[in-house]
């Protein structure tokens, strides 16, 4: 039941095959025997019951409020939630409770889901390993599937186990990892660089980034204010889908977000594909990126050709200095938003009183980890007088060529763009933290951050297993606001790869103790 | 003589004072040392050339709307600390600024009636600084492109021996920006801790930049008189200074004419108009006696002490800021139309329309005043004290509908006894206790001829205590009625004339002076109720027979 798919679940909910507490209970079991993912930083199990039991009246009185209704989700901890902690996973807000809930996150209480908790991160969102928050580094659900273990190399000792693990990519890491593990079977991430596609791609799920401007991102914690999207993740296309039509929408809060008002859709099933045009563009194939992604990718795009599909290669001449741009924008953005850490309203306070200035250096030294405080300082930087023109503003002009390069593609008449999200499969978290978090962030946002600066939509769909026996996924890339091609492109896609699942053991164990328990009880 | 010149704004200033140059050593060296290294100011120079004061305002008005410019808190002066205070204004993180329409219109409406451009998009930038009263670490303001551009305000002032000559001038509008409201900071340095309280933090702000058109605290003072009128008016701001909704600062530097402006330094703190015109001089002043005697002209941020009357640099504000300005990136480009640019399919009720806004501007004082002084036939100066005090005009056109009087005879009951009445008594217009109908009402007794002016100044002096009385009452009860019988008052004046011999002989030897006495007599005799004209006319008679 808890490998099901969203609606799948949606469906034995309803029907009474499984009642809303039941499934909220399995899963709060499950959470706590994977905790040494550490996917999970707050885990609101009295709550979450009683949102269930809620959920449980109205299904017995027959008006559930919706696909969404009874289903348990998690919410990365970049989202405000009232009455749970909010911690970003940093110093600067731990044990911070915020007052309000994130538009998002109402939306999905509204339609009765059930937030099972806050997921891991790197602190404010700043990473692409998850592994560089103060609540410690996420495991990626696949270092303890069977695919793995008996893929990668055996090494003989139970040492080795430890050391073997891998990353889930980041930043929305715990998202991934709570998704890809079966402890919930949606969750929010927040995606500004590619922080909700990159884990995605490492943790074998759908992660969807829409639209800047189509879902409100009143309530969640900014990294870059014009680039941050909040992010979908899900077991399949279908239930991204779900969650998409849950959640988009004009939010008077958030003015950024469009005023037209979005009808959910439901996915229509293609066979046809002759009139798609598919582009691949040429500047993906990056430096770094491993033969067996390019071999992935092209295979996909055969698969594309084969079934009739036009597939052209197209250029998108200034994705190489999109890199550089996107740290200049985001630097100044984080050391703009970060500045209302000052200890005075709220989070962290340090003890030094000799002056309000000395007091502000010393929360904020100790607040922020040396990611954050290296780019607020280097934000500043950019944003000094002398500096601003050689920097930001010519990082704005950069930032419009690339939105134009993307502009004059899809005007040609390409309808979707097939690139890879990842230039390799996760890698082991001794390997990953040899390099630092600035230069991994480099090279693991590089196919993934345009999308952000041009504000597009983008998808990652897994496609297949490394030789190591780990995800790999491949990114869709369409229109403004054309959520829905892209979805159904995607989920044509998805149908002829044919993923595998993870077959992870703890899961079965787990699925396993549980029915044995209910045998029990029944029983007594 | 400091005086003397502080008060002319003919735009040149003499020497502060004529010690200047031979001043105390210690700065009769300084003074070489500059023109030594080739100062911009010599000392030799500086003895006989005139100085030229330049003075330029940014003016901070709050704007008058029920909630904060980007979140629904409402807006209130003096309402309990942090009781107006929502997430966003906490800046709690997460939180959007969402831009209040009402604030847009009112500055639209400002910058129209300070005859600028409206920019059809402007836009919104970050101001960064750390400060208690910031939460955000940013302020949210219009650096780049602000909603308003290139305007001008007419405004007048007295000049001449007697202040009686009304000069207009006028100062460039350089732009109207909308911004936030800080919060307030409560320093208590016993206990060395620093109380704050948000309840003004993120208040939509329009901040009025005026070019340095000005030269004396005076012509400042006239021209953020002149704003405020106009801004009460258009009700864009409630504008009182005392509770901080008018906050001006400005800019003063000096030099000599032909030479490029003086090093300048910012005023803060100016909380009166009456101390920004003291604030303004007191600079010009110290920056000329600093320069003659040598010394430079920091370029440094001051703050006004009004019990000391003279101005200090701020500690705080020391050392150059570097704001690092950045684009707002949660506020699209604020788009307001006009007529021709406005979309058909858009909810009317939802943009803001800058020709819809000037359509109904209501008349500014300028032109209340030539209205004034056309239909009433006052004079221009009158019309100026008419519309500062608030409700003056009001009463004064009340009076002025109720009564036969003519209106150049009520405007002096309202300037000089009205007026100076409430002045003695720090009454506003509103609460005077006599109302215009019982203004108009003793002045009809007066201009029916029921009774004497002096009759009617007791009977305005009775009426002063509110006890609730008509005039007509008061005239009653203290029979203060003009003798009506003819026969009576001529009876009075024989009886006065019999009584002084004397007094009667000088007139009739041609001294016609006394006469005035012999009148003051009837109008003793009658107390008060007997029309000297009258009297005058039956006096003269009677000596003539």
């Amino acid at each position: 039941m808890l490998r099901a798919s969203l609606r799948e679940v949606s469906a034995a909910l309803k029907e009474g095959r499984v009642s809303p507490t039941e499934l909220c209970r399995r899963c709060l079991s499950l959470i706590k025997s994977t905790k040494f993912l550490n996917a999970y930083i707050t885990v609101a199990e009295e709550a979450a019951l009683k949102q269930a039991e809620e959920s449980e009246k109205r299904y017995s009185r027959g008006q559930p409020l919706g696909v969404l209704d009874g289903i348990p989700i998690a919410v990365k901890d970049n989202f405000n939630t009232a009455g749970i902690e909010t911690t970003c996973a940093s110093n600067m807000l731990k044990g911070y409770v915020s007052p309000y809930n994130a538009t998002v996150v109402q939306k999905l209480m509204d339609q009765g889901a059930v937030l099972l908790g806050k997921t891991n991160l790197d602190e404010f969102a700043m990473g692409s390993g998850s592994t560089d928050g103060v609540f410690g580094p996420v495991r990626n659900p696949w270092s303890y599937s069977r695919q793995y273990k008996e893929k990668s190399v055996p090494k003989s000792d139970s040492e080795d186990e430890e050391s073997n693990w891998v990353i889930t990519g980041g930043s929305s890491g715990g998202s991934a990892a709570a998704v890809s593990s079966f402890t919930c079977f949606a969750a929010l991430g927040s995606d500004t660089g590619g922080s909700t596609r990159n884990p995605a791609a490492h943790c074998g799920l759908v992660g969807l980034k829409p639209t800047y401007g189509l879902i409100s991102r009143h309530g969640l914690i900014p990294l870059v204010n014009s680039m941050d999207v909040p992010g979908i993740l899900t077991r399949c296309v279908d239930d991204a889908a779900v969650v998409l039509g849950s959640l988009a929408g004009h939010d008077l809060k958030d003015s950024t977000t469009i005023q037209d008002s979005f009808k959910p859709f439901e996915l229509p099933n293609l066979t046809d594909i002759s009139k798609l045009s598919i582009g691949i563009p040429k500047e993906y194939h990056a430096p770094g990126l491993s033969s067996e992604i390019l071999a992935v990718w092209s295979k996909a795009a055969d698969l594309f050709k084969s079934a009739g599909a036009k597939v052209i290669e197209v250029s998108l001449p200034h994705t190489r200095y999109s890199i550089v741009c996107y740290h200049v924008l985001c630097a100044a953005e984080v050391a703009s938003n970060m500045a209302r850490f000052d200890g005075l309203e709220y989070g962290h306070r340090s003890d030094m009183n000799k002056s309000t200035e000395s007091m502000y250096a010393a929360t904020r030294r100790e607040g922020f980890n040396d990611v954050v405080r290296g780019r607020i300082l280097s934000g500043n930087y950019f944003l000094l007088k002398q500096n601003y023109e050689n920097y930001f503003i010519k990082a704005q002009k950069v930032r419009r060529l690339i939105a134009n390069d993307f502009v004059k593609v899809f005007r040609s008449g390409v309808d979707i763009l097939l690139t890879p999200t990842t230039l390799s499969d996760a890698v082991p978290y001794m390997e990953f933290i040899k390099e630092d978090n600035r230069t991994r962030s480099a090279q693991d946002d590089i196919l993934t951050q345009a999308a952000n600066m041009a504000g597009l939509p983008a998808i990652n769909v897994p496609t297949a297993l490394s030789e190591r026996g780990l995800p790999v996924g491949l990114q869709f890339i369409g229109r403004s606001f054309q959520e829905k091609q892209l979805l159904t492109v995607a989920r044509w896609f998805e149908k002829q790869v044919k993923f595998p699942m993870i077959q992870l053991e703890v899961v079965k164990r787990h699925d396993h103790d549980v029915v044995q328990h209910q045998k029990s009880a029944s029983f007594s | 003589m400091a005086a003397a010149v502080a008060r002319g704004c003919g735009g040149l200033w003499r020497r502060a004072r004529q010690c200047g140059a031979g001043g105390p050593a210690p700065h009769g060296q300084r003074a070489v040392a500059s023109s030594a290294t080739g100062g911009a100011v010599s000392a030799g120079k500086s003895g006989l050339a005139p100085w030229v004061p330049v003075v330029g305002l940014e003016i901070h008005a709050q704007i008058s709307s029920n909630s904060k410019l980007f979140s629904g808190s409402q807006v209130q002066f003096a309402a309990p600390p942090n009781s107006l205070v929502s997430f966003f204004d906490a800046s709690l993180p997460g939180t959007l600024p969402v831009l209040n329409r009402r604030c847009v219109e009112a500055a639209v409406m400002t910058g129209l009636a300070l005859n600028c451009s409206i920019n059809k998009k402007s836009l919104f930038d970050r101001k960064h600084y750390f400060y208690a009263d910031l939460p955000a670490g940013y302020q949210i303001t219009q650096q780049r492109v602000p909603i308003a551009v290139n305007g001008s305000l007419s405004y007048s002032l007295c000049t001449g021996n007697k202040m009686s000559q009304m000069v207009t001038k006028t100062v460039r509008i350089k732009q109207i920006q909308l911004e936030q409201d800080s919060g307030k900071s409560l320093h208590d340095d016993t206990r060395s801790q620093t109380l704050v309280d948000l309840n003004r933090a993120g208040v939509g702000l329009m901040e009025v930049v005026m070019e340095p058109d000005m030269c004396c605290g005076e012509e400042a003072a006239a021209a953020v008189r002149e704003l405020q009128l106009i801004l009460q008016t258009l009700g864009s701001s409630q504008a009182v200074m005392a509770e901080g909704q008018l906050r001006v600062d400005a800019n003063v530097s000096v030099h000599h004419p032909g030479e490029p402006y003086g090093v300048r330094t910012e005023v803060k703190n100016i909380n009166s108009i009456r101390f920004l015109a003291k604030a303004v001089d007191y600079e010009i002043q110290r920056q000329i006696e600093e320069l003659e005697n040598g010394g430079t002209i920091l370029n440094e941020t001051r703050a006004f002490d009004s019990k000391l009357g003279c101005t200090v640099p701020m500690r705080d504000k020391e050392g150059k800021q570097d704001y690092r300005f950045m684009p707002e990136p949660n506020l699209p480009p604020l788009i307001v139309y006009d007529a021709k640019s406005l979309p058909a399919n858009m909810n009317h009720q939802q943009v803001v329309n800058i020709d819809w806004i000037h359509e109904r501007l209501p008349d500014l004082p300028s032109v209340k005043r030539e209205k004034l002084v056309e239909q009433y036939g006052i004079l221009p100066e009158h019309s100026f004290t008419l519309l500062n005090e608030e409700g003056l005009t009001e009463f004064y056109e009340n009076v002025v509908k109720q009564t036969q009087m003519k209106p150049k005879k009520v405007i002096g009951w309202i300037l000089n006894d009205l007026l100076s009445y409430l002045k003695q008594h720090s009454l506003t217009v509103k609460e005077s206790p006599v109302s215009s109908f019982l203004l108009a009402d003793l002045l009809n007794l007066l201009e029916k001829k029921d009774i004497s002016s002096t009759a009617a100044k007791q009977v305005l002096a009775e009426l002063w205590k509110g006890e609730g009385k008509t005039p007509l009452e008061i005239v009653k009860e203290k029979k203060l009625e003009l003798i009506q019988d003819q026969k009576e008052l001529e009876q009075i004046c024989q009886a006065v004339i019999d009584g002084q011999e004397n007094e009667v002989m000088a007139i009739k030897a041609g001294n016609q002076k006394v006469l005035n006495k012999l009148i003051g007599l009837v109008q003793r005799e009658t107390q008060g109720r007997s029309n000297p004209v009258l009297v005058k006319q039956l006096l003269e008679k009677k000596l003539s027979e």
